[in-house]
C-alpha cells in the first residue's frame, strides 16, 4: 500500500507559490476544501489563477482570498453571490474567464484522463466560443475547448483512507471528482481519514491513485448559503 | 394575466410521464409544485442529484445536500448523487427530456439571453449554456415585457447569447408561444389577456392562425 497521508494542513500545502493555478472543488460553498482555503489566506500568497465553479460569498471560500487581493484571476461559471467579486471585477482589478459549468467539469475531466480536448456544443454562437476552433459533427456545430493545467487541486471528501481513496457524501461531490488527478499535486482534505482497509473497495468514488496528500481537516464549519426549509403540517 | 405561479402551472402541463426534467432558478424552480397527477417524473439538478425532492423540514437540513440554487434539498426515494461531469453527460448524452429556464430576451429564431447585462450585471452562465446547446425541449418561462415595458420577445436579441436556435417553448404572463421557422406562433391566450394585447407586447415576428384559445390551467 502506497502512502498519502500528511499530518495537517501546512503539511498539505507545502510548496504552494505566487502565480500558480489551483482547482477547487465545491458548488457554491457546499463540498469546498475550507482548510486548503484558510491555510492559502494564512501563507498570503499572491497572483493566483483560481479554477473554482463559483468565488464564495464575501466572507467565505473564496471569497477570504478575493477579499485579501490573492486572486489574480478566476475561472468560474458563475460568481453571482460575491458583491467584491463583482466590484474587483467590473473595476478591472480582477481577470475573469467565465465558461459553461459543463464545459469546467469536462476541462477538468479531460486533465485527469489525459484528453488534451473534446468537442461540446456548449457555448457555439455565443462570445465563450470567440476566438475557439469550431467543427460540424452530424449537422451540428461543436466548440474545441481544453483540458486545464494546473499546479494543485484542493480537493473535499467526505471520508478517505491512507491509500488515498476517497468517498464523497451528496451533492458535495459536485466538482470534487473531476479535479482529482487534474492538476500536478492533489491535496485532499477529509472529515474521516480512516485506515487502509476501512473501507470497502467496491464504494470507493476515487481511487488513491488520483491523489498525492490526504489529511483530516482540523473543523469544518460547512456554512449553508440558501436554507430553506417546509412547515410540517 | 398570469402570474410567477399561473406561469409554473401552465408549464406542468408540458410534463409528461417518465420525464426527467431539469428546473433553472426563479419561475422554473415552481414548476415542481405543479406536477399532473398520475405521472412519474423525476427533477435532476445540475450540481449532481437525480430525484430531488422538497425542501426539508426545518432542523433538517443538510449543508451536503443542496440545489443548484444552492437550496437546502431532500431527496425521493430511488435519488442518486453524481459527479459534475457526469451530470452534465446526463444533459450533453440528450437522458434530460426537459429543460425549463428563465430568459432576459429570447428572439424570433430561438436564440436566447440570460446570462450577462455588459458592464452592469455579470453573475456567469452556470449551466445554462450547457443545458440549452444540449436538450432538445426547451421551455422558457420569463415575463413578456422587462420592468421598462420592453418586449423581451424580439427580432433579434440584444444582449450577449447564451445559446443559438434553441428555444422551442415559451410560457409568459400574457400567453404561450412556439418558436417557427418564421417566427413566435401564438398557441394560447393567458386568461383575460386579448390577442391585441400579446400582439402589442411582442417585437419579434407573431404568427397568429385563426382563433387563439384561451389557456386551462391543471
Amino acid at each position: 500500500m502506497i502512502r498519502k497521508t500528511v499530518s495537517n494542513v501546512t503539511e498539505a500545502l507545502l510548496g504552494v507559490e505566487d502565480n500558480m493555478t489551483f482547482l477547487l472543488g465545491g458548488f457554491g460553498l457546499c463540498g469546498i476544501p475550507e482548510n486548503a482555503i484558510a491555510e492559502l489566506v494564512k501563507l498570503n500568497i499572491k497572483g493566483l489563477t483560481c479554477v473554482s465553479n463559483n468565488a464564495g460569498v464575501d466572507d467565505f471560500g473564496l471569497g477570504l482570498l478575493l477579499q485579501k487581493k490573492q486572486i489574480k484571476k478566476m475561472v468560474s461559471s458563475y460568481v453571482g453571490e460575491n458583491d467584491e467579486f463583482e466590484r474587483q471585477m467590473l473595476s478591472g482589478e480582477l481577470e475573469v474567464e467565465l465558461i459553461p459549468q459543463g464545459t469546467l467539469a469536462e476541462r477538468c475531466s479531460a486533465a485527469q484522463r489525459g484528453f488534451p480536448a473534446f468537442y461540446t456544443p456548449a457555448g457555439y454562437g455565443t462570445e465563450v466560443a470567440e476566438g475557439k476552433e469550431t467543427r460540424e459533427f452530424d449537422g451540428k456545430m461543436y466548440v474545441l475547448e481544453h483540458a486545464v493545467q494546473a499546479d494543485f487541486a484542493f480537493i473535499k471528501a467526505w471520508k478517505g483512507d491512507e491509500a488515498g481513496n476517497l468517498i464523497f457524501k451528496g451533492t458535495a461531490r459536485n466538482f470534487n471528482p473531476c479535479m482529482c488527478g487534474a492538476a500536478k499535486i492533489t491535496v485532499v482534505e477529509v472529515e474521516e481519514l480512516v485506515p487502509a482497509g476501512a473501507l470497502d473497495p467496491d464504494k470507493i468514488h476515487i481511487p488513491g491513485i488520483f491523489v498525492q496528500r490526504i489529511f483530516k481537516g482540523a473543523q469544518y464549519e460547512k456554512r449553508i448559503e440558501q436554507r430553506t426549509v417546509r412547515q410540517r403540517e | 394575466m398570469l402570474d410567477k405561479n399561473g406561469i409554473a402551472r401552465r408549464i406542468a402541463g408540458e410534463l409528461k410521464d417518465k420525464y426527467f426534467v431539469n428546473l433553472g432558478i426563479g419561475i422554473p424552480t415552481l414548476v415542481a409544485n405543479y406536477i399532473p397527477q398520475g405521472i412519474e417524473v423525476d427533477f435532476q439538478s445540475e450540481n449532481g442529484v437525480l430525484g430531488m425532492g422538497p425542501f426539508p423540514f426545518e432542523g433538517e437540513e443538510d449543508a451536503d445536500i443542496i440545489n443548484a440554487g444552492k437550496q437546502t434539498i431532500t431527496t425521493m426515494p430511488g435519488a442518486s448523487f453524481f459527479d459534475s461531469s457526469m451530470s452534465f453527460g446526463m444533459i450533453r448524452g440528450k437522458h434530460v427530456d426537459l429543460t425549463v429556464l428563465g430568459a432576459m430576451e429570447v428572439s424570433e429564431k430561438g436564440d436566447i439571453a440570460n446570462w450577462k447585462i455588459p458592464g452592469k450585471m455579470v453573475k456567469g452562465m452556470g449551466g445554462a449554456m450547457d443545458l440549452v446547446a444540449s436538450a432538445e425541449n426547451i421551455i422558457v418561462a420569463m415575463m413578456h415585457t422587462n420592468k421598462a415595458g420592453k418586449s423581451k420577445l424580439l427580432k433579434k436579441c440584444s444582449l450577449p447569447l447564451t445559446g443559438v436556435n434553441c428555444v422551442k417553448k415559451i410560457v409568459t404572463n400574457l400567453g404561450f408561444l412556439e418558436v417557427t421557422e418564421n417566427g413566435f406562433k401564438l398557441l394560447e391566450r393567458a386568461p383575460g389577456v386579448s390577442v391585441e394585447e400579446i400582439k402589442k407586447a411582442t417585437e419579434g415576428n407573431l404568427i397568429i392562425e385563426g382563433n387563439i384559445p384561451e389557456m386551462i390551467l391543471n
